[in-house]
């Protein structure tokens, strides 16, 4: 009887996600017919563009790299049953403390420059987010309202920095902080254009999927936001749970604004405010807050995004086609969750659903 | 700047002037946000909705030579994003907040996919009334034209309250917000009262869009709303779920939006954009100072997100 359960519960954990991507690929496609472009073409362009070649797919894994760190942004809270939607200023946070830690300590041998980079970039992500998590906890704060106010205060707080105190005088139309040294930027992985970044994503998202489902922290965690009365009464410390796990959620965020900084950008300027983090609350909510099943739609959703600029070349489509098919797949993915335990009748255990405001 | 001739004078001036012009957007976001939250339902789409509502009125007035008919337009596309929301966020499982992110993701796409061939074009703009023709500073006149759109709005905050005060659909509308068991036994269809309050909420936010790309600042482009959908539900909980106190707190917020531009036209822009986020800003401080972990706020309808 268990076993069945579970074996249900992999089938439709399964099949209702890729059922949810294959019926947002016909509405899509619908779409594209309506707006007078060839479907079809528009998915094989797809496709080649992002999964064709080797070459194809090394550029939907830089995509990845800050989606995989930015998803665990909003994953790893909802296993308190809290939805954050601030991957964005996290980010942007992150990615200005790299810069400032980069250009303090340019002189310094690399390796310590990047170090001090990470660690500068997960402390003001990490506190950014962790501030939402103590309004939460001791004032009651809505999470994703504060977080999302906190996305445009970050993104102000960017434009004023590197508009006026950080900014390089010979960067004219886009005001731009002072770059970083190219000796302190992470490097390509060997043998392909690929950067470390794609590293710190897998690490981070397999050190998150251990500590929720493999420790004792995550356990209480998972309790928390199950229950969260029957966790204070179980004398579990939620207070301190929501903070910490706020702080790790901002500090990953923080670290896909690093890799933005440190490996593609090279300083910071309004690049950084590239709507990796929308993209990763999507990445998180089709990935069931699941950090190793994020990896893989990373990995899905950094190929459509890299397929923007062919959809806009060969079909002449504006570059929000990419939006609005996003948009689509959120949609139906959120539709599918009132799916689960709908085809199996006997498997009648009343599930929670993760979001719970 | 016209200020200029004004020196200091120029900077309360130029708030109130950008506090009449800026803040009928939150008015009508707010107002529909209300309307919504009353039934018992979040709808964080509105920023979607509002950006829709921005380009398909500027789309329709280009197209037709008509800025009303625009409006109209405007709170139509609303109002369909608001059917998509209020059917999704009523399906079992399904949060409403996370649908409100869904739809701005997928509200944006469809305002920029379908806005593009629109960004250059002009079209024409929505009439102004002028009550500033018994002043002879040109400052004046100009900060009192006001838009009837806003006059509209200023009008609808009290019929909403004493809708919801005195009428028998307003006290539906209260019963399925705050208790739907309670609704249920008097016979009310929940689902029906949420839908029609999200797709009216929506039509309102749809019109809000229509000032911002016809009115002010009056051209359509994919930057023009800048979260102010968003904010609405935070004004709402400012504003303590009362439609009077959503007028005030959408003057409050175009006010406090105006600050930056004011203060640059005088020569202060050292600190321009951290002044724009002063909405932001001020919204945060609300909450933080409103709120509280141990019970739910004065006013707030009690089967709220439910």
């Amino acid at each position: 009887m268990i076993n069945h359960h579970k074996w249900h519960s992999t089938l439709e954990a399964i099949c209702i996600p890729l059922a949810a991507l294959l019926f947002s690929l016909l509405l899509f496609g619908i779409f594209c017919a309506l707006a007078g472009v060839d479907p079809f073409g528009v998915y094989a362009s797809i496709y080649r563009s992002a999964f064709g070649s080797w070459r194809a797919f090394q550029n939907t894994l830089l995509r990845a790299a800050p989606l995989m760190l930015s998803s665990l942004c909003t994953a790893l809270p909802a296993r308190l049953g809290l939805i954050i939607i601030g991957n964005e200023g996290a980010i942007v946070v992150g990615g200005l403390g790299a810069v400032a830690a980069g250009l303090t300590l340019s002189t310094a041998p690399p390796t310590v420059v990047q170090i001090a980079m990470a660690i500068a970039a997960i402390l003001c992500g990490g506190l950014w987010i962790g501030a939402v998590g103590a309004l939460r906890h001791y004032r009651g704060v809505n999470e994703t309202i504060s977080s999302l106010l906190l996305n445009y205060i970050a993104i102000a707080l960017l434009n004023h920095l590197v508009g006026g105190p950080m900014r390089d005088p010979s960067s004219l139309n886009k005001p731009s902080s002072y770059p970083i040294a190219a000796i302190n930027m992470l490097g390509d992985i060997p043998g392909t254009r690929v950067h470390y970044g794609l590293i710190y994503g897998l690490v981070a998202c397999v050190v998150a999927y251990l500590l929720i489902q493999r420790t004792t922290f995550g356990f209480a965690a998972r309790v928390a936001g199950g229950n969260i009365r029957a966790a204070r009464i179980a004398g579990l410390p939620v207070g301190k749970l929501t903070m910490m796990i706020c702080f790790l959620a901002g500090s990953c965020a923080g670290l896909a604004g690093m890799v933005e900084v440190a490996a593609v950008h090279g300083r910071a300027n309004e690049s950084l405010n590239a709507n990796y983090g929308y993209s990763g609350i999507l990445v998180a909510f089709i990935a069931r807050h699941n950090p190793l099943a994020a990896t893989l739609v990373a990995i899905l959703l950094g190929g459509i995004l890299a397929s923007g600029g062919s959809l806009q070349r060969s079909h002449d489509l504006p570059d929000a086609t990419v939006l609005v098919f996003q948009g689509l797949v959120f949609l139906i993915v959120l539709f599918s969750e009132s799916l689960y335990g709908k085809f199996f009748k006997e498997s009648q255990v009343k599930r929670s659903s993760a979001v719970t405001v | 700047m016209a200020t200029e001739a004004l020196g200091w004078w120029g900077v309360p001036l130029a708030i109130a002037a950008g506090t009449l012009r800026g803040s009928a957007p939150f008015l009508f976001v707010s107002l529909g946000e209300c309307l919504t939250e009353k039934s018992g339902k979040i709808n964080l789409g509105l920023e979607g909705t509002l950006l829709t509502g921005a380009m398909s009125a500027y789309a329709i007035a280009y197209l037709t030579g008509s800025p009303w008919l625009g409006v109209i337009t405007a709170g139509v596309a609303g109002m369909m994003l608001g059917v998509i929301h209020g059917w999704l966020s009523q399906q079992p499982r399904v949060n409403d907040v996370a649908v409100g992110i869904a739809m701005i993701i997928f509200g944006s796409g469809i305002a920029f996919f379908l806005g593009k061939p629109f960004i250059q074009p002009s079209a024409p703009a929505l009439p102004a009334l002028q009550f500033g023709a018994w002043s002879n500073l040109p400052q004046v006149q100009s900060a009192l034209q006001i838009s009837p759109l806003f006059l509209i709005g200023v009008a609808i905050a009290p019929l909403m309250q004493w809708f919801f005060r005195s009428t028998r659909w307003g006290l539906y509308i209260r019963a399925v917000g705050d208790s739907p068991d309670a609704a249920k036994a008097m016979g009310i269809s929940i689902f029906k009262v949420r839908m029609l309050c999200i797709v009216v909420g929506s039509f309102l936010a749809g019109i809000g869009g229509a000032y911002l790309s016809l009115y002010y600042p009056g051209s359509w482009n994919e930057r023009i709303s800048g979260g102010q959908g968003l904010m609405a539900v935070a004004l709402v909980i400012f504003a303590r779920w009362r439609p009077m106190q959503c007028l005030y707190a959408s003057l409050l917020f175009g006010g406090t939006q105006a600050i930056g531009p004011a203060l640059q036209s005088v020569g202060i822009d050292s600190y321009y954009y951290l002044f724009n986020a002063s909405p932001y800003i001020l919204t945060l401080l609300i909450m933080i100072l409103t709120c509280s972990p141990k019970r739910t706020l004065n006013g707030a309808p009690g089967a709220l997100g439910q």
